[in-house]
C-alpha cells in the first residue's frame, strides 16, 4: 500500500510539535513535504528574546536540526511560500514553482506582526518582532547604538526593549494604556514591573500615543512625534503592539474564515482533508498567541490524521514574561467584579507582590510578581476550580504552607497530583515526568527533557523538573553536577557539599557511610576533596585527616620530580629585608640547598631539600621571622603588590600595604584550588592583578575588585566584582568572596571556573548588593581563620608528625642476616 | 627452592605507622615502602613508582593500593602492579605481622619490571 501524503504549510513550532507526535504514534503513515516560507529550519520562537540579548545563538534554539527532517524522510522546501492552493486537484504549489499534491492538507501559517498604520511606517528602521529575520535587524542595528523606541510594553515589547538594552542600546518603551501588560498583569504588578524596567535604565512612557514616524531624507528613522507633541529621537522603531491570525491564504482558496481560520474540536476546517493550527486559527470564538495552546491543537490533529477522533475543547492560558531577572506569573482572569473577592500579599523590601482572585472559592486569576514558584500550583487549582474555602487563610503564601508548617520545595512538588502541569509551554503533567524517568531510568536533565519535552522550550519550569527528578530519584539525582565526584560515589561534588552541611556530617567515614559509598575507604580523587569540605565546613570541630591530603599539603613543602623538596617563606606582600635575605642564604649554605629561585608570586623558592632536613631547614627560617608561604597549598598562596604611593609617582594608593594587610588577614586560608591575588597601586597595573584569581586596582576614588581571572591552562582577564571606597571595605569584600566560594567551590575548581558556573551577576549580588549576606559570609570567614592560622612549620620543628621526616627503620647488611 | 629459606628482619611495630599511611626503610642505596592499610594491613613495596621513580611512601593509600604523588598512578599494594591502563610493576616484599611487630622479607621479591 503506497502512504498516504501530508503537505503542511508553515513550519513554525505548532506543525513541528505535530509532526513529533505523529511520528511517535506512527513513523510511516505518512510522506510529508513542507512550505516554509522562511529560509531555514524549524527553531523554538519562543527564545527569540534570549538570542535578542545575546544569552543564546541561533545553533541554541534550532529545534529540528536538518538531520531531523532527513532522518524522518520530510521533504522541507526553504523560502517557498505558497501561493496556490487547487482544493479540487489536491495540489499546492508555491511562488517559487514547487507543486506537491496531498491527501491530507495542514494550514500552519501563524501570524503575522500588527503594524499600527502610523505615517511614516515603512521608512527603513521600523521593525517588528516576530522571526530570526527580525532579531538580525535589531541586533544589527543594536551594533550601530542609539536609541531604540518600542511601541508596545506588552510581552513582546517588553521582551524586545529588555534585549535591546542589554545590547547596549538607548530603549524608551512607548505604552498606550496607562500600565504595562495590562491584559495580563493588574495595574499594581504593572506598576512594579514599570519600576523593574526603569530600573535597569529603560525609559517607560505609558498612556503615549504615537502620532507619526519621522525620517530623514534618506528614508530612515529618525525619530517619533506623539500625540502631545513630544518627540522623541531614534534610530529602530520596534512595533509590537499584537499579532493578527496569517488566515489570507485560506481566505483566498475558499476556506470559512473569521478572524483566523475556522476550525471545530477536530481542528478541521470547513474542507474535511484540510486541517489547521496554531495562531492562525480561530476556535470557539478564539486566538491564541501563546505555545501552550498551540501544542495541544498539534496532538489533536497528530490523533485525527491517523484516524482517531481526539478533540480540542480550547485552553486556559497562563504567562511567563522572559527576562532575565524578572519573574512573572500571570494566570486567568483577575478584573475586579461585585462577585468576586481577592486576596493580596505585599512584601515591599523583597519586590514580592501576589493576587489571587476568587469567585466562589474558586480561584479564577493569578497574579505573582516577584516570586513566581506557586504559580503552577495556583494554576492547577484554577483550571480544576477546586474549592479553595478550606485553606483561605493560607492560600496566598503558596503550597509549601497548606497543611502546617512550611516543607520544603521538594515536598511541594512531591504533593502535586499526577496530572499537574509542570510544563505550560508543552503542556506536560507530574505524572508523565515520573513514569518517563522511571521507564527510561532517566538520570540527568537532558535526558528528561529528550524523552517528555518538560522545560525544552522557555526553560522557566526546570527549576520544577529538577524538583521532580530529586523527588523520583531520591539522592540518585544531582541537579547541578551530574558528573560523580569519582568511582566510589554516585553523588557529584555539589549534592556531597550540600549533604555534609544537612546531615552533619563530620568525619570522612561519616560521608562514606552516610551517603553510601560504595568503596570502603574512597580514593586519592575523594579523600583529599571530602577532607577539604570538611574542613571548610566544620572549622572549629572537624580534625583534619592528613592521610587525605596530597603529599605537599601534608608535610608542607612541594614535592619535586626527584623526590625532593622545595622551600617557599613567606614574605608579606613581596616585601623583603636585608636580615631576611641573609637567613635564607644562610639556610642555602647550610643545607648544601643546590638551587635558589625568585618565584611568580614575588618570594623566594628553595629547590632541592632532602625531606629529612625539612624540619631542621624550617627552624631556621622560624628564627628569622619566616611562616610557611604554603606555596604547595590548595588555599591562600601570595598577594603580589607593587610599590604604591610609597614610591611610584602614579600610585594612588597604598598598594603595598593593602597586600600585606590582605596577606596577614587571609594566610592559611584552605580554599577548593589555589587562591593568588594581587593589588596594584594604579591602573597601570604593575602587578598584574587583572589576571589573578582575586585582585584589586587602586584608582583614586577607591578600590576596584577584580576576580576569576586566570593566567595558566587557560587564560583569562578578571571580572570586575565593584569598586569600594576604603581599605576596610576592601578587605571586607575580598574575605566574603573567598568565603564564598570557600562553602561553594568544587574541589580543584579555580575561582574563574565556579564563577561561570555560579554567574556572575549572582555573585556580584550576594557580595555587592547583599550586604547581610556579605556580613554573613565575612563573619564566617574570620571564625574559619581563627583555626587556620597556625604557622605548620614551627608546628612540626617542635615536633608534629615527625615520623614524616624520619625513616622508620635504617638496615644495615648485619641486621639482614 | 630458595621459598623455604625466608630472611624475615623486624623493621618496627605497626604503631610507628599512621592509619592510610606509610614510612621508609632504607637499605642500603634501597628505599623500601612500609603502608599501613585502613584495615591494619601492612605492605612493603620498594619505594620507586614504575612510572617515573616517583616515592610512592608519599602517596594516598587507599583500598589495597597507593596514588603516587607524582603524577597519579595507582599501585597495588599487594603486587606492586600499576592499576587500570597504566603498565609497570614495583617489587613487593613478603611482610608478615607478629604481634604488632613488622618484619620483612628483602631477599625475596615479586620482580620488578
Amino acid at each position: 500500500m503506497t502512504k498516504q501524503k501530508l503537505v503542511i504549510v508553515g513550519n513554525g513550532m505548532a506543525p513541528g510539535r505535530m509532526l513529533e507526535n505523529l511520528f511517535e504514534k506512527d513513523r510511516d503513515a505518512y510522506d510529508v513535504t513542507i512550505f516554509n516560507a522562511e529560509p531555514r529550519v524549524n527553531y523554538n520562537r519562543l527564545m527569540l528574546s534570549p538570542v535578542l540579548s545575546g544569552e543564546k545563538s541561533y545553533e541554541d534554539i534550532i529545534t529540528h536540526g536538518d538531520d531531523w527532517y532527513a532522518e524522518h524522510g520530510v521533504t522541507l522546501h526553504k523560502g517557498a511560500r505558497v501561493a496556490e492552493i487547487d482544493r479540487d486537484a489536491k495540489t499546492v504549489t508555491s511562488e517559487n514553482g514547487v507543486t506537491a499534491s496531498y491527501d491530507k492538507l495542514v494550514i500552519a501559517t501563524g501570524s503575522s506582526p500588527f503594524i499600527i498604520p502610523l505615517p511614516g511606517k515603512d521608512l527603513d528602521g521600523v521593525l517588528t518582532y516576530r522571526d530570526l529575520d527580525d532579531v538580525e535587524k535589531m541586533l544589527d542595528a543594536a551594533k550601530r547604538g542609539g536609541r531604540a523606541v518600542v511601541i508596545g510594553g506588552g510581552l513582546l515589547g517588553l521582551e524586545a526593549a529588555a534585549g535591546l538594552k542589554m545590547q547596549g542600546m538607548d530603549v524608551t518603551v512607548l505604552h498606550l494604556m496607562p500600565t504595562l501588560m495590562e491584559r495580563q498583569l493588574d495595574p499594581a504588578a504593572g506598576f512594579l514591573l514599570e519600576a523593574e524596567f526603569k530600573r535597569r535604565g529603560i525609559d517607560v512612557r505609558t498612556k503615549a500615543n504615537s502620532h507619526k514616524i519621522l525620517g530623514d531624507d534618506a528614508g530612515k528613522v529618525r525619530g517619533i512625534r506623539l500625540d502631545d507633541g513630544t518627540e522623541i529621537e531614534a534610530s529602530i522603531i520596534v512595533m509590537a503592539v499584537g499579532i493578527r491570525p496569517s488566515a489570507d491564504l485560506a481566505r483566498e482558496v475558499g476556506l470559512d474564515v473569521n478572524r483566523g481560520v475556522l476550525v471545530g474540536d477536530d481542528m478541521r476546517t470547513s474542507d474535511a482533508d484540510i486541517f489547521s493550527l496554531g495562531e492562525c486559527v480561530e476556535h470557539r470564538g478564539m486566538c491564541y498567541g501563546l505555545v501552550a495552546p498551540l501544542y495541544e491543537m498539534a496532538g489533536v490533529i497528530a490523533d485525527n490524521l491517523l484516524g482517531a477522533s481526539s478533540e480540542y475543547t480550547g485552553s486556559v492560558t497562563a504567562t511567563k514574561l522572559k527576562v532575565t531577572g524578572v519573574d512573572l506569573y500571570s494566570a486567568g482572569d483577575f478584573s475586579e467584579g461585585d462577585d468576586r473577592e481577592e486576596i493580596v500579599l505585599r512584601d515591599a523590601s523583597a519586590g514580592v507582590y501576589k493576587r489571587i482572585v476568587l469567585k466562589d472559592n474558586k480561584i479564577v486569576g493569578a497574579v505573582l510578581y516577584g516570586e513566581t514558584s506557586d504559580g503552577p500550583w495556583f494554576f492547577d487549582l484554577l483550571k480544576k476550580g477546586t474549592d479553595v474555602s478550606d485553606m483561605r487563610e493560607t492560600l496566598i503564601f503558596g503550597q509549601a504552607y497548606q497543611g502546617g508548617s512550611p516543607l520544603d520545595p521538594t515536598a511541594a512538588v512531591a504533593a502535586l497530583p499526577d496530572d499537574a502541569e509542570i510544563c505550560g509551554c508543552n503542556g506536560v503533567c507530574k505524572g508523565k515526568i515520573v513514569t518517563t524517568i522511571k521507564a527510561k531510568g532517566l538520570t540527568t536533565l537532558d535526558g528528561v527533557r529528550a524523552h517528555t519535552k518538560a522545560s525544552n522550550s522557555c526553560g522557566t519550569c526546570t527549576g520544577l523538573v529538577e524538583q521532580l527528578m530529586q523527588v523520583t530519584l531520591g539522592d540518585a539525582y544531582n541537579p547541578a553536577a551530574v558528573t560523580p565526584m569519582c568511582g566510589c560515589t554516585h553523588l557529584g561534588h555539589d549534592e556531597v557539599r550540600r549533604l555534609i552541611k544537612s546531615k552533619e556530617l563530620k568525619s570522612i567515614p561519616a560521608v562514606m557511610q552516610e551517603l553510601e559509598w560504595t568503596t570502603s575507604g574512597g580514593c586519592a580523587k575523594c579523600r583529599p576533596a571530602l577532607n577539604y569540605y570538611l574542613v571548610s565546613d566544620w572549622p572549629d570541630e572537624y580534625a583534619d585527616d592528613y592521610q587525605s591530603r596530597f603529599i605537599n599539603e601534608r608535610v608542607h613543602a612541594n614535592i619535586q620530580k626527584d623526590g625532593t623538596y622545595s622551600v617557599v617563606p613567606r614574605m608579606w606582600g613581596g616585601m623583603t629585608s636585608s636580615k631576611e635575605l641573609r637567613a635564607i642564604a644562610d639556610v642555602v649554605d647550610k643545607f648544601n640547598i643546590p638551587a635558589v629561585k625568585c618565584t611568580g608570586g614575588q618570594r623566594i623558592d628553595m629547590l632541592g631539600i632532602r625531606k629529612e632536613d625539612l624540619p631542621a631547614v624550617w627552624a631556621d627560617l622560624g628564627k628569622a621571622g619566616f611562616v610557611s608561604g604554603q606555596a604547595y597549598a590548595k588555599g591562600l598562596r601570595t598577594v603580589k603588590t607593587c610599590v604604591g604611593t610609597d614610591w611610584c609617582r602614579f600610585g594612588t594608593q597604598d598598594s603595598t600595604g593593602l597586600g600585606i594587610k590582605l596577606e596577614k588577614f587571609m594566610w592559611g586560608s584552605w580554599t577548593p584550588a589555589k587562591l593568588k591575588m594581587a593589588v596594584s597601586g594604579c591602573p597601570r597595573n604593575c602587578a598584574e592583578a587583572t589576571c589573578k584569581d582575586i585582585g584589586i586596582i587602586c584608582v583614586d576614588s577607591g578600590y576596584e575588585i577584580h576576580f576569576a581571572g586566570a593566567a595558566g591552562l587557560d587564560i583569562k582577564g578578571t571580572e570586575v566584582l565593584g569598586l569600594v571606597k576604603t581599605e576596610d571595605e576592601a578587605i571586607e569584600h575580598v574575605a566574603a568572596l573567598t568565603q564564598m566560594y570557600r562553602e561553594q567551590g568544587h574541589y580543584l575548581e579555580r575561582i574563574y571556573k565556579w564563577a561561570k558556573r555560579i554567574g556572575l551577576e549572582e555573585i556580584r549580588r550576594q557580595i555587592m548588593d547583599d550586604e547581610a549576606m556579605r556580613v554573613a559570609y565575612f563573619d564566617r570567614f574570620v571564625f574559619s581563620q581563627k583555626f587556620a592560622q597556625v604557622d605548620p612549620w614551627s608546628e612540626r620543628v617542635s615536633g608534629k608528625d615527625k615520623h614524616e621526616f624520619k625513616p622508620m627503620a635504617v638496615l644495615t647488611k648485619e641486621a639482614a642476616e | 627452592m630458595t621459598a623455604d629459606i625466608r630472611n624475615w628482619v623486624h623493621i618496627g611495630t605497626l604503631e610507628d605507622i599512621p592509619r592510610e599511611g606509610a614510612r621508609c626503610v632504607k637499605n642500603g642505596d634501597m628505599t623500601i615502602a612500609i603502608f599501613r592499610t585502613a584495615k591494619d594491613d601492612v605492605f612493603a613495596l620498594e619505594d620507586k613508582c614504575p612510572h617515573k621513580n616517583g616515592p610512592l611512601s608519599q602517596g594516598i593509600v587507599h583500598d589495597g593500593c597507593v596514588t603516587c604523588p607524582l603524577h597519579n598512578w595507582v599501585i597495588s599494594l599487594e603486587t606492586g602492579a600499576a592499576q587500570g591502563a597504566d603498565e609497570g610493576r614495583t617489587a613487593a616484599f613478603p611482610v608478615r605481622l607478629e604481634d604488632g611487630r613488622i618484619l620483612i622479607d628483602l631477599s625475596y621479591s615479586h620482580e620488578a619490571v
